[in-house]
C-alpha cells in the first residue's frame, strides 16, 4: 500500500544543511497497522509527512496505492491527499467551527452538497461516539473528544490510509487507550492501512502489527512487533522496550557488582522470556523438580499480550552447586523460551548476611 | 448652550461618521486582501514568494512612516485627480483611505499569524487549495482577532479625520478648531471633545463585543 524507497530529506539551516532523513526504505502492506517509533528529533514526523508530501523528500520515491507521489502536479497531489487521512498530536481542529462542521470540512472542500455531507457526517459522529456533541465547539471538548473529532474528520473523505502523528501524545493514559482502541477498531472495520508515529512503546505494543525504529534519520530496526519485542537487536530498540518492560533488578540486587564468573554465595540471575504456548508451560516447576539442589528465587515476573500472543517475562535467581547450575541452564535451553544470563550477583540486603 | 450649537454639532458628527465609515470600508476592501497577501507570501507560508513579500512590505512601511498631516498635503495632486477637488469631506477621505490601507494590512497580517500552522497543515493534508485555506481556515479562524484590530484602525481614523478638518474636510475636528479655538467658544470645544470620547468608547465597545462573540476558543 505504501512503499518508501531511499527517502532523504535535507533542511537548510543557518548553520548549514541538516540531514533529517538519510535513506529510508519502508514497505507497509494494505490493512496493516504500522508503527514508527523514535525519539524526538529522530525524523519520524518528517518521515510521516513525506507520505502525503506535506514535506517533499529531497530524494527518493513515495508510492501510495500504486501512485508515485513525488511526480504528481499540484492538482493531482491534492486529489491523492484526499485518499490519505491524517490526525495530529494537537488535533488541529478549526476553533470557530462546530464538531459537525469540523468533520464536514474535507467534504465542503470537495464541494459536496449539504445533504450529502449530512449523510456522511452523521455515521461518523456515531462511529466516534460524539452524536450529542455535534453542535459544540472544540474549545468545549476534552482532549480525547477533540481527537475523536480529528479521527472522524480524517475518515470523512473515505481514505485508504490513516496517518497518525503522535495522535495520543497529548492525552492521558486512559484516554490514550480509548483512542488506540478506536483506531484499532476502525482499522478492522474499514480495512484501513494505518501508520502510527509515536515515541511510546506502549502504543506500538497495543495496536501495531509491525514496527520500525528510527534513529538519527535511519531505520535502526524493523519487523513484526512480537519479534522486535522478544528479540531486540539494536541498543535503541532495547532502550524503548526497557521503558515498558521493567528490566531493573529487584532492589536487593541493584547496585551490586555483576560478575560473569561464579562468586561464592551469589545468585546467578537469569532473564527468561516466554512467547506463545511456552508461556503456559510450567518450565520453572520442571526445573525445580529436576534439580532439587538448585535453589530458585523468583525476582520479577509478568505476563502480557502483544496483539493476541501471550508474552511473559521473568527474572529468577538460582544458586547451588556449579555443576547443577550448568545442568539447569542446559535444561532451560531445551525449552521453548529465551533465556539471557545476567550474571552472578550477591544480595546486599540484610537477609543475605 | 446657545441655540446654534445643536445643528453645528450634529452636522459635524455626521461628517465625521461619514468620513470614517466610507474610508474604513474602502480601506478594508483593499487592506484586508493586502494583509492576506503579506501573510501568505511570507516564509514557509502557502503562497511563499520572498521577493513579492519584500516589495509589498517595503511599500507598506514607507506609507506608514509618513505622518498623516504630511501625507494629507503631499498627496493633494492625487486627491485632485481622484475626486476633482482638494478640499471638502470627500477630498479628505482620499488621504484617510491611503493612510489606513497599510495600517489595516499590517493589522490583518498580525491576526493571521496567530492561526496555528497545524491548522493549515491539516487543511493541506485534506487536499485544500491555497484559496480554500485563506477563505475557510485563515480568515474565519482569525475573524475575532481581525475585528479587534480593525476597531483600533477605526479609532485612529476618528483621530485622523479630525486632522483632515484642517484642509476643510469638515467634521468634529474642524468644528472644534474653527468655533472652539478660533472664535473663542470653549463650550463648543468641550462639547466636541465629549462627543469624540463617547464616539470612541462606543466604537471600542461594539468592537470588543463583536470580537468576543466571534471567539470560540
Amino acid at each position: 500500500m505504501i512503499k518508501l524507497s531511499h527517502i532523504e530529506k535535507t533542511y537548510d539551516s543557518p548553520s548549514g544543511p541538516v540531514k533529517a532523513l538519510k535513506g529510508i526504505d519502508l514497505e507497509i502492506a494494505r490493512g496493516e497497522i504500522y508503527g514508527i517509533i523514535g525519539l524526538s528529533g529522530a525524523g519520524k514526523s518528517t518521515l510521516v509527512r513525506c507520505i502525503n508530501l506535506l514535506e517533499r523528500p529531497t530524494a527518493g520515491s513515495v508510492i501510495v496505492d500504486g501512485k508515485e507521489m513525488t511526480t504528481l502536479n499540484d492538482t493531482e497531489l491534492r486529489e491523492a491527499r484526499k485518499t490519505i487521512g491524517m490526525i495530529f498530536q494537537h488535533f488541529n481542529l478549526l476553533s470557530t467551527a462546530t464538531v459537525y462542521d469540523n468533520i464536514a470540512f474535507p467534504l465542503k472542500l470537495a464541494g459536496l452538497s449539504s445533504d450529502k455531507i449530512r449523510e456522511k457526517v452523521e455515521p461518523l459522529l456515531k462511529l466516534v461516539g460524539l452524536e450529542n456533541k455535534a453542535h459544540q465547539y472544540p474549545g468545549q471538548l476534552s482532549g480525547g473528544q477533540k481527537q475523536r473529532v480529528g479521527i472522524a474528520r480524517a475518515l470523512a473523505s473515505e481514505p485508504k490510509v490513516l496517518l497518525c502523528d503522535e495522535a495520543t501524545s497529548a492525552l492521558d493514559p486512559q484516554t490514550t487507550r480509548a483512542i488506540l482502541e478506536l483506531i484499532k477498531d476502525i482499522n478492522r472495520k474499514l480495512q484501513l492501512t494505518v501508520v502510527v508515529i509515536t515515541h511510546e512503546m506502549q502504543v506500538i505494543k497495543d495496536i501495531c502489527d509491525k514496527v520500525a525504529v528510527i534513529d538519527q534519520g535511519v531505520i535502526a530496526e524493523q519487523g513484526p512487533v512480537l519479534e522486535i519485542f522478544t528479540d531486540p537487536k539494536q541498543p535503541i530498540t532495547k532502550e524503548f522496550i526497557s521503558v515498558l518492560l521493567s528490566n531493573d533488578l529487584p532492589a536487593a540486587f541493584r547496585g551490586g557488582q555483576i560478575s560473569a564468573e561464579p562468586i561464592p554465595g551469589a545468585y546467578l540471575l537469569l532473564r527468561l522470556t516466554f512467547i506463545g504456548e511456552s508461556a503456559d508451560d510450567p518450565v520453572i516447576a520442571g526445573m525445580i523438580r529436576k534439580f532439587p539442589e538448585v535453589e530458585t528465587t523468583l525476582l520479577f515476573g509478568n505476563l502480557d499480550q502483544i496483539r493476541s500472543t501471550p508474552f511473559g517475562r521473568m527474572i529468577i535467581g538460582i544458586t547451588g552447586p556449579q555443576d547443577q547450575l550448568q545442568a539447569a541452564l542446559a535444561y532451560l535451553d531445551t525449552k521453548k523460551l529465551k533465556e539471557e544470563v545476567i550474571g552472578y550477583v550477591k544480595r546486599h540486603d540484610s537477609t543475605a548476611e | 448652550m446657545s441655540s446654534d450649537m445643536i445643528p453645528l454639532l450634529s452636522k459635524a458628527l455626521g461628517e465625521t461618521v461619514y468620513m470614517v465609515a466610507v474610508s474604513m470600508v474602502i480601506a478594508s476592501i483593499v487592506g484586508i486582501p493586502l494583509g492576506v497577501l503579506l501573510h501568505t507570501t511570507g516564509k514557509n507560508q502557502i503562497l511563499e514568494a520572498p521577493v513579492l513579500n519584500r516589495i509589498i512590505g517595503a511599500i507598506v512601511n514607507a506609507v506608514r512612516s509618513i505622518p498623516f498631516i504630511i501625507l494629507m498635503v503631499a498627496i493633494i495632486p492625487l486627491t485632485r485627480l481622484l475626486v476633482d477637488s482638494a478640499i471638502g469631506t470627500t477630498a479628505a477621505m482620499v488621504p484617510l483611505v491611503i493612510a489606513s490601507i497599510p495600517f489595516i494590512g499590517r493589522q490583518v497580517e498580525t491576526s493571521l499569524k496567530e492561526v496555528p500552522y497545524g491548522l493549515i497543515e491539516a487543511a493541506l493534508s485534506m487536499g485544500a487549495t491555497p484559496f480554500q485555506i485563506i477563505w475557510k481556515v485563515l480568515l474565519p479562524e482569525s475573524m475575532a482577532n481581525i475585528t479587534a484590530q480593525l476597531t483600533t484602525v477605526i479609532i485612529s481614523l476618528v483621530g485622523e479625520s479630525a486632522m483632515a478638518g484642517a484642509i476643510g474636510g469638515g467634521g468634529l475636528g474642524d468644528l472644534a478648531i474653527r468655533y472652539g479655538y478660533q472664535r473663542f467658544r470653549p463650550e463648543v470645544m468641550l462639547a466636541t471633545v465629549i462627543i469624540l470620547i463617547v464616539l470612541v468608547q462606543a466604537v471600542q465597545f461594539i468592537g470588543n463585543t463583536l470580537a468576543k462573540h466571534l471567539d470560540k476558543k
